[in-house]
């Protein structure tokens, strides 16, 4: 019996991995900080946690499926666009705003899928970013439906469950942004600790392997494709009703470019590895825009060969292997 | 009627043949070392502003800038290679498209500190303006220069590939990179000579891009969609494959914006998406 109870089952593994430590508590409690410590920068920070959501759906496939995706602003834009529409022409309430944003983006992403499941490398590259590019000029295009280049108008937003209305100062755009994010960040942190997220990794270590083990990796794909979609269309439907505009921008292969780059930056496959990432991207270019916004550019890019060359998995994974070492020696 | 269409297929055909010269490099580089270049086009780039440069303010005849373009091109090429590329040969794509994007985003900023972001202009040699009547058509003879460039190009690589020593090592390197090095032959050293050729190849292509398409800083990342999509489309490693792809997709390009302007980039897109899932390896691509 005694042996029995040192080996753990796959049950205590994921249970275990699964418990909620204190400084993820702090640094939910840290989220709120804006509403008291910045109230000027609370429209920043509500463009920070729908960033960071954005980061997160791409975390799904990318972190933890290993399926890299250039194209993922796709989706985002989907999300946005409808979100745009639905409040624009049949009701705007936001709360089924988002769920329809969802519902369209989930439908493409699943549509989508069954092309990303087949492929891999350089191919999949190349075809995300195609559908990406593609997405943008048909968005471009549509000039009657999303009013291309000029932007997209006339959105009108009710109160929040007919109690917040969205004020000028921002206050309930962060909290409204705030808590979505909580929400979809808990699913999205039980779906990684579930079988299927370990399914997810599987393929991610080994493409081959999975589906000799009885894993259908195609549908399991095709699945988290979905899944990421839907919640990179809510974050497109958030940045939608909180700035009551869209431009052509929320759409293109510079977002999803920046998208990737928040990730890595913080850490793919780790749940708060796309959270950090948009904190620190987004409250940089806060910054240096102020002083040369031409050459925002410039130190990204010096970030970005930094980070693979020497932070392969992050500012989190970084982080981690330092606190493992210094434990190591104490 | 038929005369327009033979206009479009002449300028289209122009077209490509530019985008040849500048994806080969990265066609060669990819299919040989297995190395997603996404700063290809930053080197590109650097041609171009060599060039301008050398014309404007050094008042240089155009077609001598052309081998500094290359080899200003190739050697930066060289250093990146030596300090960063190296690192990462090997590693997942996903680092190599991070780092490459990396130092793409680095040359944008860069141009636009030095030359400022407008367009960059160039004086090209008096027998290269104008056109000349052929068959009742007119052709441009910068465009019919282009055409022949690249013929000359893609001739000479096939030769350098098959039929020299030099050719013979890259492709020993590329097939089984253990026993080339069994044979003596310094893998490393290939791979930096391939590397700076490719990438001189695309600043000759950035040069003589300038004239067709302008120069200024953004042009690493807007190409770099049309040389990704040739070299995806026309299979990794393939010359013939990118040449064929390039006259694919300059055609439809031009095709498409001439007759259906409204849908813009939309069909050259949607032609290489359809390519990659119906041959994932490209059209001439050899899995």
């Amino acid at each position: 019996m005694a042996d029995a109870a040192a080996i753990p089952t796959p049950q205590d593994y994921l249970q275990q991995h699964s418990r909620w430590r204190p400084i993820e508590i702090l640094f939910w409690l840290a989220t709120l900080s804006p509403f008291v410590l910045f109230p000027d920068y609370l429209s920043l920070a509500s463009q920070i946690a729908i960033t960071a959501l954005f980061a997160l759906s791409l975390d799904v496939i990318l972190g933890y499926a290993g399926v890299v995706s250039l194209g993922h602003a796709a989706f985002f834009g989907i999300g946005a666009y409808t979100a745009g529409l639905y409040s624009k022409f049949v009701w705007g309430e936001p709360l089924t705003g988002l769920l329809v944003a969802a519902a369209v983006a989930g439908v493409s992403g699943y549509a989508v899928s069954f092309i990303i499941a087949r492929f891999r490398h350089l191919t999949l590259i190349m075809i995300t970013l195609g559908i990406g590019l593609l997405a943008h000029e048909a968005a471009n295009s549509a000039r009657w439906l999303t009013g291309g280049t000029d932007g997209f108008e006339g959105i009108r937003m009710l109160p929040v469950l007919g109690l917040f209305r969205f004020d000028l100062y921002g206050y309930t755009a962060y909290g409204y942004a705030l808590v979505v994010l909580f929400v979809l960040f808990v699913a999205v942190r039980r779906l990684v600790h579930s079988p299927f997220g370990l399914a997810l990794r599987g393929i991610r270590e080994n493409w081959t392997r999975m589906p000799a083990i009885g894993a259908d990796r195609p549908a399991h794909i095709r699945k988290a494709f979905t899944i990421a979609a839907a919640i990179a269309g809510v974050a497109g439907a958030l940045l939608a009703q909180t700035t009551s505009s869209i431009s052509l921008e929320s759409i293109s292969f510079q977002r999803s470019a920046d998208v990737l780059v928040m990730l890595v930056l913080g850490g793919a496959g780790r749940l708060y590895g796309g959270l950090i990432g948009a904190i620190i991207f987004m409250v940089a270019r806060d910054q240096f825009s102020g002083i040369a916004p031409q050459y925002w550019y410039f130190w990204i890019g010096l970030l970005l060969i930094a980070v693979v060359i020497a932070l392969p998995n992050g500012v989190l994974g970084g982080l981690s292997s330092l606190v493992k070492k210094l434990r190591r020696q104490s | 009627m038929l005369a327009p269409i033979a206009g479009v297929l002449f300028d289209g055909i122009a077209y490509g043949m530019l985008l040849f010269v500048l994806s080969v490099g990265l066609s060669v580089t990819l299919g040989l070392m297995n190395f997603v270049n996404l700063a290809h086009c930053a080197f590109a780039m650097l041609g171009g502003y060599v060039t301008v440069t050398l014309v404007n303010d050094f008042h240089w005849p155009f077609l001598a800038t052309l081998p500094v373009a290359f080899f200003a091109a190739a050697a930066v090429s060289v250093v990146f290679e030596q300090l960063l590329y190296r690192r990462l040969y090997g590693a997942s794509d996903l680092d190599q498209v991070l780092l490459t994007i990396g130092i793409a985003f680095v040359s944008v900023a860069v141009a636009a500190y030095i030359f400022g972001t407008l367009q960059q202009p160039i004086q090209t040699p008096a027998f290269l303006r104008g056109s000349t009547q052929v068959a009742g058509l007119s052709l441009g003879n910068y465009r019919l220069f282009l055409i022949g460039f690249a013929l000359v190009v893609t001739v000479l690589l096939v030769v350098g590939l098959e039929y020299t020593r030099f050719g013979a090592q890259i492709r020993a390197a590329v097939d089984n990179q253990r026993m080339a090095r069994g044979l003596g032959i310094d893998v490393n050293r290939t791979f930096a000579a391939t590397f700076a050729l490719g990438s001189g190849l695309a600043g000759l292509g950035g040069a003589l891009a300038i004239e067709i398409v302008g120069l200024d800083p953004s042009f690493s990342f807007t190409y770099l969609v049309y040389v990704l999509i040739i070299v995806s489309v026309g299979g990794l490693g393939s010359i013939t494959g990118s040449f064929a792809a390039a006259i694919l997709i300059g055609v439809s390009d031009i095709a498409g914006k001439y007759y259906v302007p409204e849908i813009g980039a939309f069909l050259i897109y949607l032609v290489m998406v359809i390519v990659l899932m119906w041959r994932p390896a490209g059209l001439f691509g050899r899995r």
